[in-house]
């Protein structure tokens, strides 16, 4: 099998660069600085270190006793909603944030929607010292005020983007106009395995420990590798990171996409699912667009799926066949949320309740006994606001009822 | 008409050429084509028609505003064909569109419908020679020119590969950052200039901030074509009404074209 992607940056058709010629020189000067510290001792030496110490990693691999006993199969989840700052992505920032010193950059911008990667950015900046700057839509600023005041408190500057659509996407737009005129000292530290070579290369090499990490903690407690991988796709970092170990391996690997009020409606972000190739941000890939290209808004409950392209590497995983890639919806992914609460008491993110909900839903076509990993990406607290809205607590004196 | 027509002409006149730009379908699709028809009677020698598209990267407010309200209004791209063919014949009538929507379209079938409709080119700010072989055929399959960027950060090896790949002219963006007028021009921009011209005998095309005269002569001074586009835009953003944005278009580009003739 041929090394992917090729020295382009390209899964087969899918990849590439597709960014202004102002972006080429700082894209070389990222690849290279990043395939020298994936060679570099020193850099894996402080990369794990930094892991350890401070993102607290490796999270713990934990089997579902009771959720497996309803669903019939056995479930282990991996805890990244553990880690510092709560989420897979501080497996990313911290990476990217290494590789900005190396650079010699003192500045990094970030684009985020619901505020994850933004807070995680702006922690990785404050550990380093770097200034922080991060885009993020206007909307999302009025719905995610907690996480614009964490930022902030975290010495990070947020810049409402009021353009197009006022969101994720927008936040992107506005992250690749700022990095072009301010490249010389600044790294753009994008959230997900998307964008033009290297990032979705990079984002999923400094991601790859969930799958590295987990692949040992299930042959050190089962003696065998997991007959099922699922992790939930957004942009698809924390996929990525959990499907990469298991690529040349006898497993199945599922990603989840967010199926919003259902794919039939058209209200959704089922990028893959809807299999349109397009360029977006940089990449060619699956994209949510109109008959001329013009994108299409996406529909998720979870923010952090909430985008209308998705990383290439998906794209060719999807493509040939290696992975399957189906749409949860929104009522399906806060029914597992709940399920998983009140059965393991955990409250994981609204995000990995699509990974989780997907697992449970091919849970009875398969033989028991059948293991499935479940990448729980992040933990639920930046959701409680969504989890009143939708299930109506929050009064006491209510039943605790939909 | 190509573009090499419209520069031979300005070089036979001693000046450099101006390049008007403004998005199809807007203010309105109507008004687009008496747009591009008031900036060539008065003095335009090429024009760059924009495709409006849901996420321009390299662009800065003006243009991301125009291209918002055109795509409101209902733009398709089908339509660009119709202001093409409306304003061709007089001057080369180039498309400047995020890559997308042509992949979206067809390369070879937008190659195609656009000569037919007599167009010049295409100009590419987010397609790089490296990922254009698609592009590549189909232009010289249909006679099309292909204006790929230069940019201040481009190395010297990126330069001599972007230049073999370009036909009709180069564009060298001016400035790292996206369109918008601006008072000062590009320190950037001679050095660029002549890193590329060292490299082609094809004209460089400066763009980029342009939004007067003044700032059209000196950059005259050294490049082959000065191009115009947040400046056009905004005679409409900051107008009252529509005549009033057509009657200040014709102001600007008169003032832009005795820039170039100064």
């Amino acid at each position: 099998m041929p090394q992917l992607p090729d020295v382009s940056g390209h899964w087969g058709e899918f990849g590439g660069r597709f960014v202004p010629e102002a972006l080429i020189a700082a894209l070389e000067e990222l690849d290279a600085a990043h395939t020298k510290a994936m060679e570099d001792p020193g850099f894996q030496a402080e990369f794990a270190k930094l892991s350890t110490e401070y993102g607290n990693l490796p999270s713990p691999l934990y089997y579902a006793e009771r959720l497996s006993g309803e669903a019939g199969v056995d479930i282990w989840l991996k805890r990244e909603d553990l880690n510092h700052t709560g989420a897979h992505k501080i497996r990313n920032v911290l990476g990217q944030a290494l590789l900005t010193k190396r650079m010699g950059k003192t500045r990094v911008i970030a684009e985020t929607g619901a505020g994850q990667h933004g807070v995680a950015t702006a922690t990785a900046a404050a550990y380093f010292g770097f200034e922080c700057t991060v885009y993020m839509g206007e909307e999302d600023t009025r719905r995610q005020a907690l996480n614009v005041a964490r930022m902030q408190l975290l010495g990070a500057e947020v810049v409402p983007v009021t353009t197009g659509s006022r969101t994720l996407k927008d936040a992107m737009n506005e992250a690749l106009r700022e990095w072009v005129a301010t490249v010389d000292d600044t790294h753009y530290l994008i959230g997900s395995v998307g964008g033009p070579h290297p990032f979705p290369k990079l984002v999923r090499d400094y991601c790859r420990g969930i799958g590295d990490e987990a692949r040992a903690q299930i042959l050190d407690r089962t003696g065998k590798l997991p007959d099922i991988v699922a992790a939930c796709v957004g942009g698809g970092s924390n996929a990525m990171g959990a499907f990469t170990a298991f690529l040349e391996d006898d497993v199945k690997l599922y990603g989840f996409e967010a199926g919003g009020d259902g794919y039939d409606t058209g209200r959704h972000a089922a990028t893959i699912t809807a299999g349109d190739i397009g360029v977006l941000h940089g990449a060619r890939t699956y994209v949510l667009q109109n008959e001329d290209g013009q994108t299409i808004e996406s529909h998720s409950i979870s923010a952090g799926l909430d985008y209308p392209g998705v990383g290439p590497e998906h794209a060719h995983l999807a493509a040939t066949g290696r992975a399957a890639y189906e749409p949860v919806t929104d009522a399906e992914a806060m029914a597992a949320l709940e399920k998983l609460a009140r059965t393991e008491g955990i409250i994981c993110a609204v995000e990995s309740a699509h990974a989780l909900a997907g697992a449970l839903r091919l849970a009875p076509g398969l033989e028991s006994g059948t293991t499935v990993l479940v990448n729980l990406s992040g933990r639920g607290d930046k959701d409680m606001g969504t989890v009143v809205d939708y299930f109506g607590y929050g009064n006491a004196e209510g039943k605790g009822d939909k | 008409m190509r573009s090499a027509e419209a520069f031979a002409k300005c070089k036979a006149e001693g000046r450099a050429a101006l390049v008007g730009y403004l998005p199809a379908g807007y203010p309105t699709l109507a008004d687009s084509i008496k747009a591009i028809d008031t900036m060539i009677e008065n003095g335009a020698d090429l024009i760059e028609v924009g495709l409006p598209y849901s996420d321009p990267v390299m662009d800065g407010p003006a243009i991301q505003k125009a291209a918002d309200l055109a795509l409101r209004e209902g733009f398709r791209t089908k339509q660009v064909f119709e202001v093409v063919k409306a304003v061709s014949g007089r001057v080369p009538i180039l498309v400047m569109t995020y890559w997308n929507l042509i992949e979206r379209y067809g390369v070879d079938a937008f190659a195609r419908d656009f000569k037919a409709a007599g167009g010049a080119g295409l100009i590419t700010p987010d397609l790089i020679p490296d990922e254009a072989d698609e592009w590549i055929a189909a232009s010289d399959e249909h006679g099309l020119d292909r204006v790929f960027l230069v940019a201040p950060s481009s190395t010297e090896e990126r330069i001599i590969a972007t230049v073999a790949q370009c036909r009709g002219f180069v564009y060298a963006q001016s400035v790292m950052g996206v369109t918008g007028a601006r008072s000062a021009t590009s320190a950037a921009a001679p050095g660029l200039v002549e890193r590329t011209r060292a490299h082609t005998d094809l004209p460089i095309g400066v763009g980029l901030g342009v939004r007067s005269g003044d700032q059209a002569a000196e950059i005259a001074a050294y490049g082959d074509a000065v191009i115009v586009g947040s400046a056009i835009v905004n005679c409409y953003l900051d107008a009252p009404d529509i005549p009033t944005g057509h009657q200040r278009l014709a102001e600007l580009t008169a003032d832009l074209a005795a820039g170039v003739r100064r």
